[in-house]
Parts: C-alpha cells; structure tokens; sequence
C-alpha cells in the first residue's frame, strides 16, 4: 500500500503577534500571531529542517529522491532539492525535483512522489515543503503569512497512512501571483479571488474526488485544506458541508499563519499526530487550481511518535520583540550595520563544491585510530598523527554543549551581538560556531545546544549554507539566566 | 640545535611614533623608522648587506622596503607570522647573522592600516584565495576571539566576572600609566578604572578598554655580530639572549581538551627562549617585558604562560603591582599595544625598540633602574591556533 510511512515539520522559533503588526499601521488589532523565520533562514533552512525532522531515526541511504516545493525558491536558475537533500545527509544518486511556482507544488509533489513509489522507480520518497512569502506592508498578506516547512516520507512499507485516491484540476488564474524578481506577493481584488479563484477550484475538486471515491462528508475523520486566511478557511468548511467542531482540523492561522506551498502538509502533519488507526483524511490544497487526496490512516500510526512535527514546533517559541525586527529579518528596511565592514565577497564554487560533505552534509572525521572526533575534516589527525584513517560521520544530529562564548557587538550582522561559542558535541568533536535564535542574556558556559542549517550570508549571487547552533529547542523557556553577567 | 645565546647584537634602533598616521604611508613609516636606525647605528644605508621585511597586509614580496629605502639589489625577505611578523623577520635575520652568511642586516616591519575604508580588522578571511574559500567559517573578529578566553577563565577559576572585569581594568589602567609616558605611543593618556569598567561593550566581557586599538607604525633594527658592534658602539648595543618562534595546527578547536585558559603556543615559545637563555625563574630573572596585550585577557593569561603567575593567579599579582612600572617585573611598560596600537608588522620590532632602550639606559621617565634581561613576546591568531614568539635581551659586554 502506497501512502506516508513518516512525517515531520519545522515552525521557526519566533512569532510576531498580529496586534504588534496592527499597531505599526494603526489598524485595529488581529488575533493570534504569525511565525517569523529569522534573518538567516529561508525555504531551503526550513526545508532542510522539516526533511531531517521527519527522518528522524531513520537510515537516510533509504531514501530515493527528494522533492522541494515551494514558491520562495532562493534561485532560479540552480535546484534547490540538492541543498535540502545535502543537508539531510541523502545519498547522491536519487531523484532531485524542484516543485515550484504554485501554492499547490507541496501536493502537487506528493502526488508525484507517490506516483513514483507506486511505478516501481522508488521505494522510499521525501517530499519538503517550505515558504517564506513576504507581503507588502501594511497589507493584509503580511499580518496572514507565516514562514514554515512539512515534510512527508511517502513509501509502500509501513505506512501510517495509505494515500486511497486524489483528483487535480488545473487552472491558469492571475488571482495571486508574484512575478520573477518580485519581492511581494501580488493579488487581484478580494471578493473575485476568493469566489472564483479559491472557494469555485476546492468545491471543484473536492466534489469530483469525494464522487470518484463513493464518500460524502460524513464519512471523513479529519479535513485538512489550505486556505488564504481563517475566515475562508471556515467558510468553505461550511459549503463542503464539514462539521467545523467534529472534523475540521485547526488550520493554525491562530498560531502560524498561511505558509503557502507548506500550509496544506503542515495542516496534515498536525492531523496525523492526533489521528487514530482507521480515520479518513481529506487532503486539498490550492492554487492555479487545486489538488485533493482522500488517505486513511492505518494501525501503524503509532510509529511515529518520535518526530518534532508541529506540536514540537508551536512550543516552545519567543516573540519577535517588534515589527522593525520582522522588517530587518525581511530585508524590508536595511540600515547600517553596527559597524561599518568590508563588503561580503562571494565563496569560492570550487572551494564549495570541494568542502561540500564538510560543509552541507556536515560530516566530521572520525580517525579510526585514536578516535578523535575533528570537523572540518583533515588530512591528518590533530592527535595520533595518522594520515587518511578517518570514519566520516554526520554532525548535524549531535547535540552539544557551550564550552565558552562570546557576544561581539562590532560586527555586521543583523544579530547584535553575533554569539560565537565553542561547543563540545556528543560523542565527541569540537566547533568554533555561531549561535542564532539565542537571548544574549541565558548564553552561558553548560548551555545545550543542537545544530541548525542556516544561510551564513548572500553575496555577489551566491547563497552560502551552514550549520549554526541554537538553545536546543525542546528547552527554550527553561534556561535561567547567565550568572554575574556584567550586561 | 645550539643556543643563540649572544651569537648577535643589535647595534641601532628606529621606531615610528604609532597611530593614525593620515599623513604617512609604507615609506614614510620606513624611512622614518629606518633612518632613526642608522644614525642611532653609525652606518650608511649601503652597509646593509640583507633585510627581512615584515608586514601582513601591505603588498607582497620584498620590494616594498628596497623601494622605499632604495635598498639597491640586496636579498629580501618578505615575513608574515600573524602578530609575530615583526619578531620573526628580526629572528631570521638573527639567524642569518648566526650563521655567519651576512654581517650587517636590517629587519623592518611595519603595517599601513589606517587607510581601510572601516575600522578593526576584519575576522575570518573567506572569500576565493582566502584562508576559508567556502566563507563559512563564522566571521569573529580578533576581540570576539579573544573573549571565548575570558568567559572560560571566569568559569574555570570561579571568578564572577565583575571581579574579573576589575583584573582586567588594572591591566589597562596600568598599560595607560606607562604610555602617557612614551612620546612614540598613539595614546598617552591615563585612564581610571571607572571609565575601563563602564568603557561600551565591544565583544563580551572585553569593552572599549580592554581592546588595543588599531594604527600605523613601524620599527627598525639593525643588525650584526657581537664583535662588529663592539667596534662600532662600544658597549651600547644590546645581545640577543633567546628567540623562540612556534606555531599551532590548531589543536585547541579540533580537540575537545583545550582548556581555553592558557595558550601552549606561549608556553612553547617561550621554552625556547628560555632555554636559550638560561632562565629558570622568569619573574626573578627578567627584569621588564614587553608582552602582547591585543587584549586586556590576552596579557592576564600571558602572564601565567611565561611563568610570571601561577595558573589562577595573575589577577592578584595584577592587583598588587608586581607588574607595574616599579614593580619587580614591568610588563609593557612602554604602553603596550593598549597605547600603541597593533600595526601587525610593526609591533614586534616596537617592542624590541623598549627593551633596547631600558637596557641602554635610554628610556627617560620609564627608565628601570637596573634593567637586566629584557623580554618581548608576540601572539597572533586565535585561541586554539596560535603563532607564539618570545626574544630575550640584554645588555652588552
């Protein structure tokens, strides 16, 4: 049977409450809040993030290709799917596919993963979703956007849900779109949007896949679709004639906000951590038509128990302290950096392409020697001496702890003060890093740490990816205070 | 290996004054320095039979200095060693005077930094041909480099960092006393405590106060062997007593060992030295030194490196003066990078440049009243991988 054999998500760890929003522009104040993705995270962080949440625990050589969906690509001439697969430590002959330019490439994807693992042409398929829409400001967009990834294993062993039927139609609609080289996304006037564009395309395909399936709306457990905002979402709930208490699943407009080519997965994501063997899903998702799948969760649900997923993303979470913050993060607004310093110069390809294990994959030598644990990767072990004996292991999983730090305050970065430790993994190995999404204020020698795939900085036309670390992120909340700090 | 032990002497001296030299560029500084040299020598320009050129950022090869001083056809070296580029171009020249190949040499170094379009240095070097060509090593400039000393420090002694905030302020506070005295340092104005505790932050712990700043400078020294520079100056030149040079491969961030309280490239270099030397009882036997204080951190874990404190234990003896001006042992009593500034290429020989003056006695309202090995040290790099040098001196005859 043909369905998810695993699931993960990835929610950043900040959240601007819309009532700080509508206060910049002196509008009323909206409910809830929006995730926020920090200034060094992008689709392909949080891509990454979600595809490593969901392999959780998993032999990642199982895995045969990898699906990027997203409409927030950081090039457009250049896969992102290599990065993601790269950081998720995938073998490097699998399939690598970029699903892009529509709201509906996540499901668009997992129907093409799923179609593979059903040819025969792969056992084990990863399809990441992730977005970081940027709405102009002031504008409706911005206060309903939030930035965020699902990721979804799709397989025919195991499964926790089988993938029972799906419909897509295909419509070419200017009703929301963002032109090449766009910072913003565009829209044509709400009421003709949202009546011919969205609610006309989901009462479409939902009708055709619930037909093709002998299914009216009483029969589904759960009912997962994406939706521009909360009150749309409610309202074609209401049309397709779903119980909003009984059966809706909370589409976490509340909490996150609409995360586009990522909302309809992460929406099932969080239906799959509550679901009991034998429920019925439906799955939509919109945009330049719509998709729907009809899935049913099997008895070994249970299985995946392990992964982070939404709930392990809502909370914890920090609030971005104001609206400039979420600017600066956005490039909105630039202002000078703290201290003036040279311009960015470019990485060397070749350097990259070299490094790239070290680097993307962020393996680690291991000298089969003495057992010392060295990143980057050496020639020569820094202990025994011993030429070319090394194990190559993944870092990426380890956690940490902060041996010391410091906090500069000099630099250029949007991050004042930049936090660099020294951080002793697991299982040993040693790190000079940078530290993001920390309080300057709970940084301190014991703190532990875990690693995160960041953008390291954007220069001459290239995006330079690494690893980062962060306050392991189950335990944010909990750290006290750094003692006798002198700030 | 032998020892180097008074197998050469430097017969005369040149420095710059340091610091924001708008006015001045590579040959200015050179010829400033070079000329203050030969005449403190008693030679002529065309006495100089090989020169090592030390200088980090300021063009390559050795053509710069033949340039500037129209040094006409001579071999050249060009040295770089992170912040020890000055005293490894003189500890080659040292050697080659050793070796008996050459008699009369020059080393200079010097650095031009004020003409960048921002201030600091820069941190990690990314960029293709750079150190790091994937550009991802995490950009921390030197003061952030040094501050992971600092916070280890506090927590490995279980010293709050107020109180250790306040060693630290008694370094600068003291580097400050001695270069109000120097008429070639960039700042030569005291401070209080006060104003180096509530100095803005800069990389945690370490503010304003505890970061040498930076500018231009250079120094120059001539020299030869013993019997030559009795001929020329009598008994007014100093010897050489110990050189040692080493460098890290960067143990300490890639073993997960490295305590980050102490700098064994110091440690090492320093052994050198020493064995050269002679010393055994280095806060005994050495009378001033001239150490790198890039940092207010820096010189604290420098002092117990060099074995002028025991481990845990410089900020008392900071606290308590042994190393102030009159104390029993003056460290960086010319002022210090704190006063001078770090032109890379131009610290090293600077320092030397002291330790030639209190030796000969000419060191005016710093001088130590009977000044008998003098010690300079240079560190450059980051914790974990360092360049350490340490030159001993002292006098001749």
């Amino acid at each position: 049977m043909i369905g998810i054999a695993s699931y993960g998500a990835y929610i950043p760890l900040w959240r601007l409450s819309r009532a700080v929003i509508a206060k910049e522009w002196g509008d009323a104040p909206a409910p809830g809040e929006r995730s926020v993705a920090n200034y060094d995270e992008d689709s392909v962080t949080m891509g990454a993030a979600a595809a490593i949440d969901c392999l959780n625990g998993m032999d990642r050589n199982t895995v045969d290709g990898l699906l990027f969906a997203t409409t927030t690509s950081p090039y457009i001439e250049k896969q992102a799917s290599p990065t993601v697969a790269m950081a998720a430590d995938l073998r490097t002959d699998i399939v690598t596919a970029d699903y892009t330019n529509t709201l509906r490439a996540g499901t668009i994807a997992l129907r093409a993963a799923a179609d593979a693992v059903k040819a025969g042409t792969a056992k084990k398929m990863l399809v990441s979703a992730a977005d970081l829409r940027i709405g102009k400001p002031r504008s409706q967009f911005e206060m309903n956007f939030g930035d965020g990834a699902a990721a979804l294993l799709v397989g025919d062993t195991d499964v926790v849900a089988t993938i029972e039927s799906s419909h897509s139609i295909s419509h070419d609609i200017t009703d929301v779109w963002r032109p090449e080289g766009g910072t913003y996304v565009m829209a044509w006037e709400d009421r003709w949007v949202f009546q011919e564009g969205y609610f006309s395309a989901m009462k479409q395909v939902a009708t055709a896949c619930m037909e093709k399936c002998g299914l009216t709306p009483k029969d589904i457990s759960k009912v997962v679709y994406y939706a521009p905002d909360a009150r749309r979402h409610t309202e074609l709930a209401r049309m397709l004639g779903f119980d909003a208490k009984t059966q809706v699943q909370d589409p976490l407009f509340n909490a996150v906000g609409n995360t586009g080519a990522a909302h309809a997965l992460m929406i099932l994501v969080a239906a799959l951590e509550e679901a009991k063997p034998g429920d019925r899903i439906f799955l939509a998702s919109y945009g330049d038509g719509a998709d729907a799948f009809i899935l049913q969760v099997t008895n070994q649900i249970e299985k995946v128990r392990n992964v982070r997923g939404v709930k392990g993303h809502l909370e914890p979470k920090r609030m971005v302290s104001d609206y400039m913050s979420y600017a600066r993060w956005r490039g909105i607004i630039e202002p000078e950096p703290a201290a003036r310093r040279p311009a960015m110069q470019s990485p060397s390809a070749v350097g990259l392409w070299r490094e790239r294990d070290g680097v993307l994959r962020f393996r680690g030598g291991k000298c089969k020697t003495c057992g010392t644990v060295q990143h980057p990767p050496q020639r020569v072990c820094t202990r025994c001496h011993t030429k070319d004996n090394f194990e190559s292991i993944r870092l990426s999983d380890k956690k940490g702890k902060i041996f010391t730090f410091s906090m500069d305050y000099i630099t250029g970065t949007p991050d004042v003060p930049m936090v660099i430790p020294i951080v002793d993994l697991e299982g040993g190995g040693r790190l000079l890093t940078t530290m993001t999404d920390r309080d300057i204020n709970e940084v301190q020698v014991g703190m532990p740490v875990e690693n995160s795939f960041r953008k390291i900085f954007y220069a001459e036309g290239i995006h330079n990816y690494f690893w980062k670390v962060i306050p392991e992120r189950d335990k944010v909340g909990t750290f006290s205070p750094r003692a006798d700090s002198i700030l | 290996m032998e020892s180097i032990k008074d197998r050469v002497a430097i017969i005369g001296m040149g420095c710059t004054k340091f610091g924001e030299r708008w006015e001045s560029d590579i040959e200015d500084l050179l010829v400033e320095a070079a000329y203050e040299a030969y005449a403190d020598a008693g030679i002529e320009p065309k006495d100089i039979q090989a020169a090592w050129y030390g200088t980090q950022n300021n063009v390559v090869s050795g053509q710069p200095l033949a340039h500037a001083l129209k040094l006409e056809y001579i071999p050249i070296t060009r040295c770089e060693n992170f912040c020890c580029t000055g005293t490894d171009a003189l500890r080659n020249a040292c050697y080659a005077v050793a070796a008996g190949v050459y008699d009369i040499v020059m080393a200079a170094g010097v650095e031009k930094l004020k003409d960048a379009p921002y201030t600091g240095l820069v941190g990690a070097a990314g960029g293709p041909g750079g150190r790091d060509p994937t550009g991802v090593e995490p950009a921390a400039a030197p003061p952030v480099q040094f501050a992971l000393l600092a916070n280890r420090y506090s927590h490995h002694y279980g010293i709050p960092m107020p109180e250790l905030k306040k060693a630290l302020a008694r370094i600068a506070v003291k580097n400050h006393k001695n270069g109000a005295l120097n008429p070639k340092a960039h700042f030569q104005r005291e401070i209080t405590m006060e104003q180096a505790l509530n100095a803005p932050m800069i990389a945690y712990p370490l503010g304003l106060f505890d970061c040498c700043g930076v500018s231009d400078g250079s120094g120059v020294a001539i020299v030869t062997r013993p019997d030559i520079a009795k001929k020329l100056k009598g008994d007014q030149y100093i010897l050489v007593k110990g050189l040692g040079l080493c460098c890290g491969a960067h143990q300490g961030t890639l073993q997960d060992d490295y305590d980050f309280v102490h700098i064994p490239e110091n440690i090492a270099a320093s052994k050198m030295a020493y064995a050269d030397a002679g010393i055994t009882d280095p806060l005994e036997q050495i009378d001033h030194a001239m150490v790198h204080d890039c940092f207010s951190i820096t010189e604290l874990v420098i002092m117990e490196d060099l074995g002028f404190a025991p481990r845990g234990k410089a900020p008392e003896y900071e606290h308590d003066g042994v190393f102030d001006m009159d104390g029993k042992l003056a460290v960086n009593i010319d002022g210090g990078l704190k006063c001078f500034g770090h032109p890379i290429g131009g610290s090293g020989i600077r320092m030397i440049y002291e330790v030639y003056l209190q030796l000969l006695g000419r060191a005016g309202p710093r001088q130590r009243p009977n000044p008998s090995l003098g010690l300079t040290h240079n560190l450059g790099g980051l914790p974990g991988s360092f360049t350490g040098a340490v030159t001993i001196w002292g006098r001749g005859n």
